[in-house]
C-alpha cells in the first residue's frame, strides 16, 4: 500500500492560518492502513488544531468528513454539498498526496495536504512500515528471491552486494538490511546461487518515472 | 595489449606493480594536485585518481587526471555510478579516452548520505557490474551501449574494486568472476588489515582460477595514527581492523605511532608478497602521500622498472 | 463525548479528567473511599473498562471541552487484567505529551500512572499531586467555552 505520514503539526498550521473553517478530510484506504490520515487520525488531528487555535484566540472551524478513498472522482464528489453550502474556506485532506490533487481538480478553493507520502510498502510489525517498492514499471524480483534490488538496496545494484555490506546491514545505516545479503541467503536457500553469477544486464528505465508521468489504460474496463 | 598503458605493461610483463592514490581537491586550486603528485612521481607506476570519493564533491577525477598526464604521470581514471546516467558515463568514456586517460576503475561509489550534499538525488542508472560492461562493449566492440558504433574507439584497461572482507564472504570470490565475466582486466582490493583472511580469499580466488584471469593487486592504507586505525575500525564500512593493530600502536608513545604504522605497512607488503596470485599492490596514502616513496622503498620496490 | 458536568466548576479551580480502569485504578478510588481518604473535587473520574481503552481522541477532547489536566491510571505493569492495555495507554499518552508541547502546551498537563485496586492510598495521593501540578502550571483559560 502507499504509505504515509502525517506532517508536524506546526506545519500544517502554517498551512491553515489565515482560515477560519476549513474541511478536513480523511481516507478510508492506505492510509487507514497506515494510521496517518483514517477517520481516527481525521479526529486527532482536528481536536488537535481546535485547541492550538482557540490558544491563539482564533478558533478554527473544523468539519470533518472520512471518505472512501480520494483517488476516484466519485467520491471526492461526496463532499461538494459542504464545499458549496457550508462556507469552507479551504480543503486539508488527509489522504495520500493523490487525495488533494484530486480535490484540487474539483474544487475550487485551495487544497493542502496534511500528509507526506513516503512510499510503497508494507507492515513490518503493527505500527512500523518498510518501503517495498519503486514503482518501477517492469517486475524483476523473481530474478532476485522475491527481493526488489532496486527499492531494497541503497544503491539499487543489479549485481550487488557493493563493498559496504557488513553483518547483513547498508552502509548507509544500521537499521537497513542489505538486500543484497537478503538475495543471497534467499536465492541459496532456493538452490539457485548459480544465478547470481551471471551479470544482470542494465534496466530499461523508461518504464519507471524517468520515461514521464505513466498512465495504465484498461481498454475493456472503459465504460 | 589493449590500452598500451605503462600498468597494462607492468603487469603483463610479469613485474611487482604499485599503484597509489590521489585525492582532488575540494575547490580549483591545482597547485594541490601539482604537490601530491610530485612525492608519488617514481614511486608508483600508475596513479588513482577518485571520483568525489565518499560522495564529497571535489574537482573532477578526469581533469586531474589530465592533469597528471600532463605533468608525464599515469593516472587510474575513478568512475562511479553514482552521479552519473549511463549517457553521461559514455560521454565521459569518450571524453576520458580523448584526453589520453587509459587505466579505468568501474565503482559503484559510496552512498551520497556519506557526503556534505546528501540532499543530492542518486542516480544508479546503472551498477559497477554494468559499467564493466559497457567499457568492454566499448572497447572490444567499438559500440556504445545501445549498439551505435562509436566514430573512433576507446582501448581502457578497465578495472574495478573488490572487497574481501565484505560480507558474504562466500560470495565474495563469486563476485570476482562476475566482474572478470564482465570484462574486468585488473582490480584493486579494499586496503587489508587482516592478513588471515586475505590468504582465505585468495586461496579461493586462486582455486576458481581468477588469478590467471585478471590482475589483482592488493589495497595497503598505512595507519598514520592510532586514531586513524580506531576510526578505520568502527567508522568505515566493510574494513576490517583485527585489534591487534590497535594494541600494537597503543603500546607505542604518540610521537612514534606514525613511524609504526609505515613499518606495518611494509611488513604487510612483505606478507602479501608472499601470497599465490597477488600481481601487485595498491597504495592508499591519502594524504600522506610524502611519505608513500618510504614504505615503497623500504619494501625492496624501487627503483620501478622500466617499460616501453 | 459529553464532558458537560464541569461547567458549572468555579473558573479558577482546575478540571482534572482522570480515566481509570476498572479492574484497578477506578477500584481503586472505591477503596479510597471506604478509607474514608480524600482527594480534591478537581479530578473527575471517568471509568473505563481498561486503560487501553483510552484512545489519544479522548485525551485531546478532554482538553478542547475544557479540561487543564487529564490522567489515564490503569493497572501496574504487568498486572493489566487485558495483559498488555496499559502498556498501549502509555505510548498513547506520550503521544499526546509530544502533540501537546508540538501546539506550545506543557506535556505535564497529561500523565499516565499505574495503581492496583489495593492502593486507594496512592489514588488519592495522585488525585492531590496531579490537582496542584495542574495548579501550578495554570487554568487553560482559553480552552472554557
Amino acid at each position: 500500500m502507499v504509505v504515509a505520514e502525517r506532517k508536524p503539526i506546526q506545519e500544517i498550521m502554517a498551512m491553515v492560518a489565515e482560515y477560519n473553517k476549513i474541511l478536513l478530510v480523511g481516507c478510508k484506504g492506505c492510509v487507514t492502513v497506515c494510521c496517518a490520515g483514517g477517520t481516527k487520525e481525521v479526529g486527532i488531528l482536528a481536536s488537535t488544531l481546535r485547541i492550538a487555535r482557540k490558544k491563539e484566540g482564533k478558533p478554527l472551524e473544523i468539519i470533518e468528513r472520512t471518505l472512501e478513498r480520494q483517488c476516484d472522482p466519485e467520491y471526492i464528489e461526496q463532499v461538494s454539498d459542504v464545499i458549496e453550502k457550508d462556507g469552507v474556506e479551504a480543503i486539508l485532506s488527509m489522504a495520500c498526496s493523490v487525495g488533494p490533487q484530486y480535490m484540487a481538480k474539483r474544487y475550487n478553493i485551495p487544497v493542502y495536504p496534511a500528509l507526506n507520502t513516503t512510499f510503497i510498502g508494507g507492515a513490518l510489525e503493527h505500527g512500523v512500515w518498510a518501503e517495498f517498492c519503486q514503482a518501477c514499471g517492469n517486475c524483476i524480483i523473481h530474478y532476485f528471491g522475491g527481493i526488489c534490488p532496486i527499492s531494497r538496496c541503497s544503491k539499487s545494484l543489479f549485481n550487488g552486494p557493493c563493498g559496504g555490506s557488513a553483518k547483513g546491514k547498508c552502509e548507509v545505516s544500521s537499521e537497513i538490511d542489505c538486500a543484497w545479503q537478503l538475495i543471497y541467503d534467499r536465492m541459496k536457500a532456493l538452490g539457485k546461487l548459480d544465478e547470481l553469477a551471471k551479470v544482470f544486464p542494465v534496466k530499461d528505465w523508461s518504464t519507471s518515472r524517468d520515461g514521464g508521468p505513466r498512465k495504465v489504460v484498461r481498454e475493456d474496463m472503459k465504460l | 595489449m589493449k590500452s598500451g598503458s605503462r600498468l597494462e605493461k607492468i603487469l603483463a610483463a610479469g613485474h611487482f606493480a604499485v599503484t597509489g592514490e590521489l585525492g582532488p581537491p575540494r575547490g580549483a586550486d591545482v597547485e594541490i594536485i601539482k604537490k601530491k603528485a610530485e612525492h608519488l612521481r617514481g614511486v608508483v607506476d600508475s596513479i588513482n585518481v577518485t571520483d568525489n570519493q565518499t560522495s564529497v564533491v571535489r574537482m573532477c577525477s578526469m581533469a586531474v587526471c589530465k592533469i597528471l598526464i600532463e605533468l608525464g604521470l599515469e593516472p587510474n581514471l575513478q568512475m562511479t555510478c553514482r552521479d552519473r546516467n549511463r549517457i553521461a558515463i559514455q560521454s565521459d568514456l569518450l571524453g576520458a579516452y580523448a584526453l589520453g586517460i587509459r587505466n579505468l576503475l568501474c565503482l559503484s561509489g559510496d552512498h551520497n548520505k556519506f557526503g556534505d550534499h546528501p540532499q543530492a538525488k542518486n542516480v544508479f542508472d546503472v551498477d559497477s557490474m554494468q559499467l564493466i560492461q559497457i567499457v568492454k562493449k566499448m572497447r572490444d566492440e567499438g559500440k556504445l551501449l545501445n549498439g551505435q558504433e562509436c566514430e573512433g574507439k576507446a582501448s581502457f584497461f578497465i578495472g574495478a574494486a573488490v572487497n574481501p572482507f565484505g560480507d558474504p564472504f562466500d560470495f565474495r570470490p563469486i563476485r570476482l568472476a562476475k566482474k572478470i565475466a564482465a570484462g574486468v582486466d585488473f582490480v584493486q582490493t579494499q586496503c587489508i588489515y587482516n592478513m588471515d583472511k586475505f590468504r582465505e580469499y585468495m586461496k579461493r580466488v586462486v582455486d576458481m582460477g581468477l588469478a590467471e584471469k585478471c590482475y589483482i593487486l592488493a589495497g595497503i592504507t598505512p595507519l598514520k595514527s592510532l586514531g586513524m586505525a580506531r576510526y578505520m575500525a568502527r567508522s568505515v564500512p566493510g574494513l576490517d581492523v583485527p585489534d591487534y593493530y590497535l594494541k600494537r600502536l597503543q603500546g607505542v608513545p604518540k610521537d612514534k605511532q606514525a613511524a609504526e604504522g609505515i613499518k606495518i605497512a611494509v611488513e604487510q607488503i612483505q606478507q602479501i608478497r608472499e601470497i599465490p596470485g597477488v600481481a601487485g599492490i595498491h597504495l592508499m596514502a591519502i594524504e600522506w602521500e610524502h611519505r608513500a616513496k618510504e614504505i615503497i622503498e623500504a619494501a625492496g620496490l624501487l627503483p620501478r622498472p622500466e617499460v616501453n | 463525548m459529553e464532558f458537560s458536568n464541569w461547567e458549572k466548576e468555579p473558573s479558577n479551580e482546575p478540571v482534572i479528567v482522570a480515566f481509570c480502569c476498572m479492574y484497578c485504578a477506578y477500584a481503586a478510588a472505591d477503596a479510597a473511599g471506604s478509607m474514608r481518604l480524600t482527594y480534591p473535587p478537581n479530578v473527575h473520574v471517568i471509568l473505563v473498562p481498561c486503560s487501553g481503552r483510552v484512545d489519544e481522541l479522548f485525551i485531546l477532547q478532554a482538553f478542547e471541552n475544557g479540561a487543564d489536566g487529564v490522567y489515564v491510571a490503569g493497572c501496574e505493569e504487568g498486572s493489566c487484567h487485558f495483559v498488555s492495555g496499559n502498556f498501549r495507554a502509555k505510548k498513547r499518552v506520550g503521544a499526546v505529551k509530544k502533540i501537546l508541547s508540538e501546539i506550545g502546551l506543557e506535556s505535564e498537563r497529561v500523565e499516565m500512572f499505574n495503581i492496583s485496586a489495593s492502593q486507594g492510598g496512592l489514588f488519592a495521593k495522585v488525585a492531590r499531586e496531579m490537582t496542584e501540578r495542574i495548579r501550578s502550571l495554570g487554568i487553560i483559560g482559553w480552552n472554557k467555552s
